[in-house]
């Protein structure tokens, strides 16, 4: 296979021998294994890889590495396809697959340039002036929007990859894996300590990848391999490659996402991510610093790059990133790529520097070799649509504000910028920490560590190699020593001193061309290169008023986009500072947030997944009701049954059979679900007595109450029945999606309250399967299957608990009821549950007993005007409100009484619980309908009331509906309606007790 | 996620933990004593303070013990935990 284009002759840590196919935007390349999708495209000459986010203007490569704002991809098609990710930051596999995001139809021609020419109608903010009105064309506009800024497309397959968590501790964490994180990780870990080292990468070395230089006399690289054979053979050192540390949280607790896949597209034997849960004692952040560009006309044309990304190319991969290059710096580095360009060959045409008579070894060096160095100059142009073709350059002012000669023109296809170096200070600044301006690096450094950390090296602001090994020597042992261990003697890594001058800062780099910036078109100025935002931009939102840097974000975009700003932010905020005259310390930076790279939903999700998202609770008798056919109703995390259809019943034929039979025959439910709570000890009584509105220390042994929970605003939380087992032993029962809170009700008071109470709380829930056997003939069911429980009707009343056993199983049996009909509620142990129903039914058959869901239960406690919490109430209710003052005690304390004399528990037009008929009787209301008194042709209309409940019954042969509506009791007899849509429904304002208001079925 | 310390079982991430607001809010021994407003007051009026605060938590997924914990609200340093009935730190 030939060599692409400008891959050089040798050099860079790539493996030549391995040839890798890939396609990118459906054309065929080859790159080698050690590839970046970055380095093979370059490799291969692909210039323009994307179209910007809002003027669509074509865009080339700009980094090497994860602060990349143009090269954005879409990686392979399919259910595992990813959306967004750089091509600086995808090692290429064989048979990669990517294409460009946004751009369409192509990169080459894109639709959406002639927002270029237009570019006056898209200054900042034009999403939020255009898209204002009318509210009806949003829909319209966002569609549009969504387009043309494309910024690729989610899979629409379920993820067939697994995704793990990995909790973890250590006593040092290190967060990069150059210079200074593997002296911080040394020291360390030869003091002992439980580290680990985490690095973006898939081979540590950081920026020493694309340097060529030496460490302890020998070169760095090999210095690199040396510390990583030390480290990975001391026994609690773990070293994570590919796991970038995406957030810092509370007290020492970091999120690392681990790619575990070079090759996204195939299948593996174990999880393709892991997400990391680290808590530490303390961290290290070497988070290393990333270039800044300098500010010019055209700076976003493809071709133009940062200075350091050239080296990096051409050190690291063994590519050529074109064929003559022009160097723009306000410092010494950038001049390092000047050198290692013309030592692989590869023509410098010119530096160019802002400053006047710049100094030093890297400057002298350059010049020794014929380089031209401009002083004084900059770049006021930028020739080349497509790709760079030329660049004018001028002699600047003393004061660097205007051009003060006329331009050059140097041919050429690649610019290097750098406007000097930004420490990574994300993670510290997530950790808390306040970023503060530095002068000297016209950057943002560390600030006091709020938590247990500690930055080193590039990341402190530390930018040469020597500072860089013995800042992340000296934070590794510091940290190590704080985290309780004794550091060792080794000895600093040491490298060569290079001096460097200071930068000199120039933020909007003047242009050749002043008359068409003025007008805004033409030549524009980037500052936030993925987000399209212009120093026109910045200087329009400060003129409309925008003085706070997180306004501009929004308003502008800036950083808004999935880099984060890295490179744009900066000189963001210096372009702002100018326009407001404030230095750039006062404009201050923006919220730095998690993550600082994208992180997966997969991952995040780890294997929380389909039927592990949240447990489904299952009663002993689940598989009875599946074989069935019951469908079922999640309630809570319970699955129950909600209706059993039988073949060519509809849902109304199925509850109208069940709601028969309970009445006239018999109906058994799973009531295994609601909750239970076994309450004892001495002052159980009296406790109980305080939770509930009425009164239990006199209940008899053997007797069940229904019970009514408040809050202490008055509002009912929750009811059931409980049963008194024995002078200090209570059975309390809840609504089934309620039972955890119910228990932490209890426990709350018990502990913060009334610890005098000698009282303890246990759920017992999943202790007993609950079956409800309700209707005429369930006495005589009941009587085939105890021998020792009398259920002669004054020996086992209503409203009492015998225990005994049946069918030969040990229960508990109450005489409690939902239906109104004669009722058993058995209780036996959890696994006896289905031998016992399927016994039931079996000897049921010949009653006609039917099982029946909630659906049925809940029109059969309608009819009989019983309330569901949750359903009836909804954290507004007060037992009054509800009728049930019957149930309220005046002779004691309990909690939430006192509320219900506050003056809005008792003021008139409170929402009273009522029933409703509908004057057509076959009409059965929506639940939640809106109720009024006084009916208009149209809205709006006074609304008194909502429908709660509402059912068809075929006890009663007619629909039947609960309501709670304003001042319902005073109003029994009046007609109101239900308008809908469509229609509007009569119904008169009735009694909530529709069947047996006497109760006369109770005993059967 | 905060690391919390639960004076029964130690060190334990916050996802074990349920949050209960304002410490040291008392159940009036006689209700009606007060009127609507002190009532009020107690029902559902909180310091909601910018800086140290005394507040209850629950270990709801551990021991299920309520205890105190002195918390800076903005910078979410701690302070001391201590048990229920205890009293808070000057
Ligand atoms: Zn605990």
């Amino acid at each position: 296979m030939s060599t692409s284009r400008n891959r050089l002759a040798e050099g860079g840590r790539i493996e030549r021998t391995k040839t890798l196919a890939f396609t990118f935007n459906g054309r065929r390349y080859t790159g080698f294994e050690g590839d970046t999708l970055a380095s093979a495209l370059l490799a291969n000459g692909v210039k323009a890889l994307a179209r910007s986010f809002k003027y669509h203007r074509p865009r080339g490569l700009y980094s090497a590495g994860v602060e990349e704002p143009n090269a954005v991809v879409q990686l392979e098609n399919g259910a595992r396809t990813r959306p967004n990710l750089q091509a600086t930051e995808i090692e290429l596999y064989d048979g990669l697959s990517a294409k460009s995001v946004n751009c369409w139809p192509s990169v080459e021609f894109d639709i959406g340039a002639i927002n270029s020419l237009a570019a006056r109608l898209l200054p900042a903010g034009f999403y939020y002036k255009t898209f204002m009105w009318p509210k009806s064309f949003w829909m319209t506009y966002e569609k549009v929007i969504r387009n043309a800024a494309g910024l690729g497309t989610a899979p629409k397959l379920p993820d067939p990859d697994t995704y793990d968590k990995m909790h973890e501790h250590a006593d040092v964490l290190v967060v990069g894996g150059g210079p200074s994180g593997l002296a911080a990780a040394l020291a360390a870990g030869r003091s002992g300590a439980r580290v680990i080292l985490a690095d973006q990468e898939g081979e540590l070395g950081g920026r020493m990848l694309s340097e060529n230089e030496t460490i302890d006399g020998k070169p760095a690289m090999q210095w690199v391999e040396d510390a990583t054979r030390e480290l990975t053979a001391m026994d609690d050192v773990r070293i994570l490659t590919r796991t970038t540390a995406f957030g810092y949280y509370d007290q020492n607790y970091l999120g690392l996402l681990e790619r575990r896949h070079i090759n996204v597209a195939r299948p593996l034997p174990h999880s393709s991510e892991r997400l990391w849960r680290v808590r530490a004692r303390q961290v290290v952040l070497a988070t290393g610093a990333i270039e800044r560009p300098l500010v010019f006309a055209n700076n976003d044309r493809p071709g133009v790059m940062l200075a350091g990304a050239l080296r990096s190319y051409v050190t690291r991969y063994g590519v050529s990133p074109g064929k003559k290059t022009v160097i723009f710096t306000n410092n010494d580095d950038a001049y390092r790529s000047a050198l290692a360009l013309d030592d692989a060959g590869i023509s410098v045409a010119a530096v160019v520097d802002l400053r006047n008579d710049p100094d030093g070894p890297l400057v002298d060096a350059v010049r020794a070799r014929d380089i031209s160095v401009f002083d004084g100059w900059a770049i006021t142009a930028v020739i080349g649509k497509m790709a760079v073709k030329a660049v004018e350059i001028s002699e600047l002012s003393a004061d660097s504000e205007n051009v003060s000669g006329p331009a050059k023109r140097i041919d050429c296809d690649v610019v290097g910028s750098s406007g000097g170096w930004n420490p990574v200070v994300h993670l510290h600044s997530q950790s808390g920490g306040k970023a503060r301006f530095d002068e000297t690096i016209q950057s943002f450094v560390p600030g006091p560590s709020v938590q247990k950390e500690q930055s080193a090296g590039a990341c402190a602001g530390t930018f040469s190699l020597k500072d860089c090994l013995k800042s992340g020597h000296d934070v590794g042992k510091a940290a190590a020593k704080l985290a309780g261990f004794t550091p060792s003697r080794h000895k600093q890594p040491v490298a060569d001193t290079v001096f460097e001058a200071p930068l000199q800062a120039l933020w909007i780099v003047p242009s050749s061309n002043l008359d068409n910036r003025a007008k805004g078109f033409g030549a524009k100025h980037f500052v936030d290169i993925h987000s399209d935002v212009s120093v026109a931009d910045i200087e329009l939102a400060a003129r409309e008023g925008y003085h706070s840097v997180e306004h501009v974000k929004r308003y502008t975009a800036l950083g808004m986009g999935p880099d984060q700003g890295k490179t744009g932010n900066i000189p963001g905020m210096a372009v702002l500072g100018q326009a407001l005259g404030q230095p750039i310390a006062e404009v201050g930076t923006t919220t730095f947030r998690p993550p600082f790279t994208p992180v997966t939903y997969g991952a995040l999700a780890g294997r929380d997944i389909g039927e592990f998202s949240d447990p489904a609770r299952k009663t002993a008798m689940h598989h009875w009701h599946e074989a069935a056919g019951a469908l079922f109703e999640d309630v809570g995390q319970w699955k129950r049954p909600w209706y059993y259809p039988k073949p060519g019943e509809t849902m109304q034929d199925a509850l109208n059979r069940e709601c028969l039979a309970a009445r006239n025959a018999i109906g058994i439910l799973d009531a295994s679900t609601l909750g239970k709570i076994d309450i004892q000890g001495p002052d159980a009584a009296e406790f109980i007595n305080r939770i509930y509105t009425n009164a239990w220390i006199k209940l008899g042994v053997g007797k069940c109450r229904y019970g009514l929970m408040l809050g202490e605003d008055a509002m009912v939380m929750d009811d059931g029945v409980t049963a008194r087992l024995g002078d200090n032993h209570f059975h309390m029962t809840t609504t089934t999606g309620n039972a955890a809170r119910v228990l932490g009700w209890l426990e709350e008071w018990l502990q913060t309250e009334w610890p005098e109470l000698q009282v303890y709380c246990n759920s017992v829930t999943e202790y007993w399967s609950t079956m409800t056997i309700c209707g005429p003939r369930a006495g005589d069911l009941m009587a085939e299957f105890t021998t020792d429980i009398d259920l002669d009707k004054e020996a086992f009343p209503f409203m009492s608990f015998r225990e005994g056993t049946v069918g030969g199983i040990p229960a508990r049996v109450f005489r409690i009821s939902f239906t109104g009909e004669l009722s058993y509620e058995i209780n036996v142990p959890a696994n006896m549950g289905l031998a016992l129903w399927t016994a039931l039914m079996n000897a049921g058959e010949k009653y006609g007993i039917t099982p029946y869901g909630t659906e049925t239960m809940h029109i059969l406690r309608a009819e009989k005007g019983y309330i569901i919490v949750g359903q009836e109430t909804d954290g507004t209710m007060t037992p009054l409100d509800l009728g049930m003052d019957w149930i309220v005690s005046k002779k004691k304390d309990f909690i939430g009484r006192r509320s219900l004399s506050r003056a809005d528990c008792v003021r008139e037009g409170r929402k009273q619980l009522v029933g409703l008929l509908t004057t057509n009787p076959a009409e059965v209301l929506p639940e939640g309908a809106q109720l009024v008194a006084d009916l208009k042709p149209a809205p709006p209309m006074d609304m008194i009331g909502h429908v709660t409940s509402s059912y068809y019954s075929a006890t009663l042969g007619r629909s039947i509906a609960l309501a709670v509506v304003k001042d319902g009791r005073n109003r029994m007899g009046e007609t109101i309606h239900a308008p809908m849509e469509d229609k509007t429904m009569d119904c008169e304002i009735v009694d909530p007790v529709f069947f047996d208001k006497e109760g006369s079925r109770i005993d059967g | 996620m905060f690391l919390i310390n639960c004076p029964w079982c130690g060190e334990r991430d916050e996802e074990e933990f349920a949050y209960g607001g304002e410490a040291h809010i008392v159940r009036p021994k006689d209700p009606d004593a007060l009127n609507d407003e002190e009532w009020a007051d107690y029902l559902f009026m909180r310091k909601n303070t910018k800086g140290n605060y005394l507040e209850r938590w629950n270990h709801a997924h551990g021991c299920r013990r309520w205890f105190n914990m002195q918390r800076n609200t903005a910078t979410h340093e701690f302070g001391a935990v201590y048990k229920i009935g205890e009293k808070p730190p000057k």
